[in-house]
């Protein structure tokens, strides 16, 4: 079913952990050039399905097609060289090196240099280095980070660390984004400038996102698609509208009874 | 008291920072430590002055060029005229220079990738009996046993097959250190600590064992003699002519190799630093260290971690074949009671010691410790053997030397000093002497006007 509309595809995924169904039949389809969300109360297996989506985890069951590629049996290494990237839910930053050598160890895989054009220092390989750390100069602050280029990435405070892993999945390239949860603790003014950062990564760099988010305000305000799930299934699917009026989700956030008192 | 001593120590640094004082602080520390040396080639402070005075090349602000000339000038004029006056100095150095490369190949496995190693040893051995086995009359001996050996027995190669055998020894210990990988990527943390160390024993025991059936190690007897590269027609001429006044005695043949092999190690660590250096600066380098910070992470940056820590493995192992080569060549000998654990685990403490993961550090560790190891606590049991024998009497006590215990034997404590050291350190300075620090890039106009990182990171 994938075809040029769609750059992802999962069909009826399933992941087990023992007797626990983490996600169960899961199934989403990702137009290109769009930010769609996945949403749903905690545990509902929406990281679990993340992991499942960029090789962390191999799923029980199910196909997952990126780019018209069967990926679900792809490691994480393979699956980010086909142009996917993704940030971690607790940042998962390299803590000890600088914010600029992160970024450039995101770009790993696009950097064509071999090891001895690092022992004998070739033009080639001087030339790709220079270009990596340019860009990843360029990718820090285009994600709105100055001047800290050389500091420890451990030393940043929290909002900056977000964007250190926003940029470090940018510099890999990607055509497909997975944000898990990245406005988690972030206050109002930070998450309004988050979502601004997100559209312009959709706009000016044509990258399509996929996100996780609890913040209800970002997920109405961005997402042009959002799914629904809980217990480990799509329990809704739809704009932001249909969602925020759809009493399964209410009511699997919010219990029966106040779904019930909402709508009467 | 700590702040006025602070207060002194920074401007003497200021001091050395201006102008010309570097040079002429460092040129005449190495003078002054060069004449110590020269005029008490047994003394042991004046050595570590002079060793003092050759780390002010490194550290004291410099252009490079300069310091270049500098290091050059006492790598390879100045410690080969000491040595050659007292060659148990360049014995020192040429150890250090053996454990530093070492302790650096170590450094990428333990350092930069985060595998703890304690099997190091075993590339070592395996470059040591490459060249131990080619380099002798092993190969023909193959169906002799331990004890009966033929004298007019030929070498198997010629001996300046050496030379390419330094080449072997790193692509030999590369590949074994992939097999020993292989299995090893399956681990992590404690797991890999103990498996590694199995893998060093299991080496060890091989080699001592592998005279049977066929005679390849000529098992725990060892194997001797080792060829040595032969002679470069110039040194010997040239310690003899030109610098004879300068030695002060005729140089025989071992002195002679003595140098010689303290030149290749020289070379060989040169080397090693230059290549730690340029790969810890790439792609290579920096998924290393990714790994070490967050294998999970690095995985989603697209780092096949598996195929890094192999090559992780490899190029430390590399590092240990090659000195594994000059090594069985520059003791003529080679057995293996020289591989044991022990040795592992003081490499190792090298590195902790000096600061994992850099390369500053490593040395310094390697440095130190050999230095402990060979020649501050041997000439420190020396020195009250000495006062044993002698009838000297502390004074006040009336407490005869003679009366000291036999046991009391510093060169022995070499154990319990390194554990009372790593103990020490772990709680003071976990990080090691110089601590790793991350190299300062160039980041061009955008970095110039320096904002405090609060400032640059509070608008997010």
């Amino acid at each position: 079913m994938s075809d040029d509309k769609f750059i992802l595809t999962a069909q009826g995924v399933v992941k087990r952990f023992g007797g626990l169904t983490a996600v169960n039949n899961m199934s989403v389809a990702i137009e290109r050039g769009r930010i769609f969300s996945i949403i749903g109360p905690n545990g509902a297996g929406k990281t679990t399905f993340f992991n499942a989506i960029s090789g962390l985890y191999h799923c029980d069951e199910g196909a997952i097609e990126f780019e018209g590629r069967r990926i679900e049996r792809l490691h994480p290494y393979q699956i980010t060289a086909l142009h996917m990237a993704r940030t971690f839910q607790n940042i998962r930053l390299f803590g000890g090196m600088t914010v600029v050598e992160n970024i450039m160890v995101g770009a790993y895989t696009r950097l064509k240099q071999m090891p001895w054009q690092a022992v004998f220092r070739s033009k080639p390989f001087k030339d790709e280095e220079a270009r990596a750390q340019n860009r990843a100069q360029e990718l820090m602050e285009y994600v709105g980070l100055r001047d800290v280029g050389n500091e420890l990435a451990r030393n940043l405070p929290y909002g900056a660390q977000r964007r250190v892993e926003i940029a470090r999945a940018l510099a890999s390239q990607p055509k497909l984004l997975l944000l898990d949860e990245p406005a988690a603790g972030m206050n109002p003014a930070e998450s309004e400038d988050a979502m601004q950062l997100f559209r312009r990564i959709r706009d000016q760099l044509g990258i399509t996102i996929l996100l996780i988010e609890h913040d209800m305000k970002v997920v109405m305000n961005i997402s042009e698609h959002i799914y629904v799930m809980d217990h480990g299934e799509q329990i809704a699917a739809g704009s932001p509208q249909e969602i925020s009026t759809n009493t399964q989700v209410i009511e699997a956030y919010l219990g029966k009874g106040a779904a019930a008192a909402l709508s009467a | 008291m700590s702040d006025k001593i602070k207060h002194y120590y920074n401007q003497l640094m200021t001091f050395l920072g201006q102008g010309k004082n570097p040079y002429y602080a460092s040129g005449g520390l190495i003078v002054l430590g060069f004449l110590l040396v020269y005029l008490n080639p047994r003394s042991i402070p004046s050595f570590l002055v002079f060793m003092f005075a050759a780390s002010t090349i490194y550290w004291l602000p410099m252009k490079p060029a300069i310091r270049l000339a500098f290091a050059v000038a006492v790598a390879v004029v100045l410690v080969p005229i000491l040595g050659a006056r007292n060659v148990f100095y360049l014995e020192v150095i040429f150890q250090i220079a053996v454990f530093s490369a070492l302790a650096l190949g170590l450094n990428i496995v333990v350092g930069f990738s985060g595998l703890l190693n304690f099997g190091y040893m075993a590339f070592y051995a395996v470059g040591a009996y490459l060249w131990a086995f080619f380099g002798s009359q092993q190969p023909y001996l193959l169906h002799s046993t331990v004890t009966t050996k033929a004298l007019n027995t030929p070498f198997f190669l010629a001996p300046d097959w050496f030379y390419l055998f330094i080449f072997i020894g790193v692509i030999v210990t590369c590949i074994v250190g992939l097999v020993l990988g292989l299995p090893v990527l399956r681990v992590r943390g404690d797991y890999l600590a103990i498996i590694t160390l199995a893998f060093g024993e299991i080496v060890r025991q091989l080699f001592n064992n592998m005279d049977k059936p066929l005679n390849f190690t000529n098992g725990p007897q060892g194997i001797t003699p080792i060829q040595r590269p032969t002679m470069p027609e110039g040194v010997l001429k040239l310690f003899n002519g030109v610098v004879r006044p300068l030695v002060g005695h005729r140089v025989t043949d071992d002195q002679a190799y003595n140098i010689l092999f303290y030149l290749i190690a020289l070379l060989v660590v040169v080397a090693v630093i230059v290549v730690t250096y340029r790969l810890d600066d790439s792609k290579v380098g920096r998924a290393w260290t990714a790994i070490r910070e967050d294998e999970l992470s690095a995985g989603a940056m697209g780092i096949n971690a598996n195929k890094l820590k192999l090559g992780a493995f490899a190029v430390g192992a590399s590092f240990a074949g090659a000195m594994g080569v000059l090594f069985a060549a520059s003791r003529t000998f080679v057995s293996p009671e020289t591989f044991t654990f022990l040795q592992s685990v003081m490499v190792l403490t090298m590195v902790i010691l000096g600061g994992i993961g850099s390369i500053t550090g490593v040395v310094v560790g390697a440095t130190l410790v050999t230095l402990l190891n060979i020649q501050v606590l041997q000439s420190f049991s020396l020195y009250l053997s000495q006062l044993r024998q002698s009838d000297a009497v502390i004074p006040l006590l009336n407490w005869h030397w003679s009366h000291l215990s036999n046991q009391l034997d510093p060169s022995k404590y070499q154990r319990l000093i390194f554990g009372i050291l790593l103990v020490v350190m772990m709680i003071y300075r976990p990080t090691g002497l110089f601590p790793e620090s991350r190299r300062k890039r160039d980041l061009g106009p955008g970095d110039a006007d320096q904002t405090p990182i609060g400032e640059g990171a509070d608008h997010v």
